[in-house]
């Protein structure tokens, strides 16, 4: 069985079609760098696999379940552009939420554990609003990571993190990885993807145009996948 | 094909009307109590008929549309609803001109002419919010909800202006009493018919400027998404 | 179903502590009801007859206009940070985001509402405690509705230009029956008007009727339009 299923996904925005078919397997434990373009269509499927936005045409199944189900939703985590926690809550108050929607049998026990693990204990009681960038930006990957789960989608993780954040969530990553969780991330920045990727999938004009194991060449080159694979400029 | 239908119907509704009209103002004797000003029920009465036709239409679109997310649904839904808004306008100002003709006011807060204004206004916002939503499947999904819940509304209008705190003026209905003369059933039934065979028509040109709008938006995202 | 409830429960106190923590719409529509009252006061120059007659109108609209004040900001309240996104994709169903949302907004608008109460009745001099039971039963209701109607207006109008402008382009319309029982019902318990008394069954009976209707409705159909 694999982790991601997505069969003949079709995504319209009226007529124009922004997924035109694409298919996706992801084999449980890989970690998957989504390429391509801007409005290749990364982040309408990645919308598509969290239950954010419904296909036109085709299935998608998560974890052998309907993607649309609470026990699929219950076991996948999800970080988007957006941070995705509340300005006036404290650190902590947020994470509670996040475990009260996860139905997770002690939130306040986990959310102090996921504050731990990213290095904001000490500031627990702080509003978010009053945090840096960086803090919040960690207190996103807390949430995402609160109850972890066995299949991460991540829209473009690095964008915009700073050092610190960007070590704290490979920490999380690489111990996700390490305890047989499933990931798939959209990234521009092919050489920070290419540390963690497993697999690589490259978007094109709403097509996946491939889709295999990371390859030694692809490292040392990056622009190997767009020449080789890509629709031609 | 559509063209020729769109033609057909708009030409048939003309004709049907122009007869009618023929026989409103030729044939028929004044009425007995109200004079000349009577024949405007033939347009009166029709249109709002017409007009709950025309919305039920819609809100079976928009149940459709939920159901299926086919945009075909979203386009009958908006072309229904703005031909049914017209027609309920066309209701209060016909409705406003006889009862400045007999009771000598243009408007009267009365049990139907306030459900019927209200039902105007749910449907005037709906025609408002819909071009504020830029993107089509959202701006379609919102309209079928808003369709449904103003749908939803109107029975319970109906129950509201029932309530013993809200007066009545309006005559009472001649096709639930049914002491409609005989002579005036044809043209009463042919004016029905002939905003039907009209409105529809309509529903057609618009149903096409509705698909022709979504290829542009649709031609116009291919041109500058890559 | 449970896990759904606890969801509503969790997003209800959600909201309720980010909003008693900033305020900001529960101050807006408490000074706006208050000085619509003032307003009014100076619109019209009333006997104390045609006062009583007109005032359970008075009371709705400006509960109305507080109403559209609360419900404006329950969807926008997740617009920083794509909050929603996450509430989306969590494993909470649509119906219980829209419950918790439209408690919420339930119990801020009866805050409003039972504190601008004695101004109104100070301003306008209307004795409104004499039958307190019925009165709570008829705010409960009509709250409850522009509440359901308001919250499931919020959620269409979210993403929307004018969203401010649009909500109540909407939902004015919407409410009238729910308003029309309200104000039949509020007239007659400060009026005291023995047949406008007995004549209020039917009028709580619509106002039930419109709940039910709607918040059915919503329930249903709010997954939908998160969803799109």
């Amino acid at each position: 069985m694999h982790a991601v299923e997505a069969e003949n996904v079709w995504k319209y925005f009226g007529d124009y079609p922004a997924l035109r078919g694409a298919s996706l397997q992801v084999n449980k434990g890989a970690c998957l760098a989504l390429l391509g373009r801007n409005g290749a269509g990364k982040t309408t499927l990645l919308r598509i696999l969290a239950n954010l936005s419904r296909p036109g045409k085709g299935e998608v199944r998560l974890l052998g379940l309907a993607s649309h189900t609470p026990e699929a939703r219950r076991r996948i985590g999800y970080l988007g552009h957006g941070i995705g926690v509340y300005d006036d809550l404290s650190a902590v108050e947020n994470l509670i939420l996040f475990g009260q929607l996860l139905n997770l049998d002690n939130p306040r026990e986990t959310a102090l554990n996921a504050l731990e693990r990213v290095g904001l204990s000490r500031v627990k009681d702080g509003l978010a609003r009053e945090f840096s960038r960086g803090m919040r930006q960690r207190l996103a990957v807390a949430r995402a990571f609160l109850h972890d789960p066995e299949l991460l989608i991540l829209d473009e993780p690095f964008t915009s993190l700073d050092d610190r954040a960007v070590a704290v969530l490979q920490k999380l990553l690489q111990d996700a990885q390490s305890r047989g969780a499933t990931i798939i991330m959209s990234t521009h920045q092919i050489r920070e993807a290419m540390e963690l990727a497993t697999d690589v999938a490259l978007l094109e004009r709403g097509k996946v145009a491939f889709a295999g194991p990371q390859t030694v060449v692809m490292l040392a080159d990056p622009g190997w996948l767009y020449r080789n694979h890509g629709a031609p400029e | 094909m559509r063209e020729k239908l769109t033609y057909a119907l708009g030409i048939l509704g003309t004709l049907v009307m122009l007869f009618n009209l023929n026989t409103i103002f030729g044939d028929l004797p004044d009425e007995a109590m109200q004079g000349t000003i009577f024949r405007i029920i033939f347009i009166h009465v029709p249109a709002a008929i017409n007009a709950d036709i025309f919305l039920f239409a819609a809100l079976c679109a928009s149940v459709a549309f939920l159901a299926k997310k086919n945009f075909l649904y979203d386009s009958i839904s908006v072309a229904c609803i703005e031909v049914a808004t017209m027609l309920l306008l066309l209701n209060l100002v016909t409705g406003s001109i006889w009862g400045r003709n007999q009771w000598g006011i243009w408007w009267a807060w009365d049990l139907r002419m306030t459900s019927q204004l209200m039902c105007f206004l749910l449907y005037l916002g709906y025609l408002l919010v819909r071009p504020a939503i830029a993107e089509p499947t959202q701006r379609a999904t919102m309209s079928a909800f808003i369709s449904i819940f103003a749908f939803a509304d109107v029975p319970l209008v109906l129950m509201a202006i029932r309530l013993p705190n809200v007066k009545t003026q309006h005559p009472g209905p001649v096709l639930e009493t049914g002491n409609l003369a005989p002579v005036y059933q044809g043209p009463f039934a042919l004016g029905i018919l002939a905003l039907f065979l009209l409105g529809t028509a309509l529903v057609l040109v618009r149903l096409h400027q509705e698909t022709s709008r979504r290829e542009i938006d649709s031609l116009r995202r291919e041109l500058h998404s890559f | 179903m449970r896990a759904g409830f606890a969801a509503a429960f969790a997003i209800a106190r959600k909201d309720l502590q980010t909003e008693l923590r900033t305020r900001e719409s529960l101050t807006a529509s408490l000074s706006f009801s208050l000085v619509i009252l003032v307003l009014f006061s100076f619109a019209f120059d009333l006997g104390r007859e045609e006062l009583y007659a007109i005032s359970g109108g008075l009371l709705w609209l400006v509960y109305s206009f507080a109403g559209a004040l609360i419900v404006n900001r329950s969807f926008a309240r997740e617009l920083p940070n794509d909050c929603l996104d996450v509430l989306v994709s969590s494993p909470a169903p649509g119906w219980a985001i829209f419950l918790g949302k439209t408690v919420a907004a339930f119990f801020l608008l009866l805050i409003v509402e039972l504190v601008s109460l004695p101004f109104f009745g100070l301003f306008y001099n209307i004795s409104w405690w004499q039958s307190p039971g019925t009165l709570l039963l008829v705010i409960f209701l009509a709250t409850w509705g522009i509440a359901v109607v308001g919250v499931a207006f919020s959620a269409v109008t979210v993403n929307i230009r004018l969203r401010e402008l649009m909500l109540p382009v909407l939902l004015y319309p919407m409410l009238i029956p729910l308003l029309l029982g309200a104000i039949g019902t509020t007239t007659a318990l400060f009026t005291r008007d023995p047949e406008a008394l007995k004549s209020m069954g039917s009028s709580i009976q619509l106002m039930i009727v419109f709940n039910l209707i709607y918040t059915s409705l919503s329930l249903y159909i709010v997954e939908f339009i998160l969803i799109v």
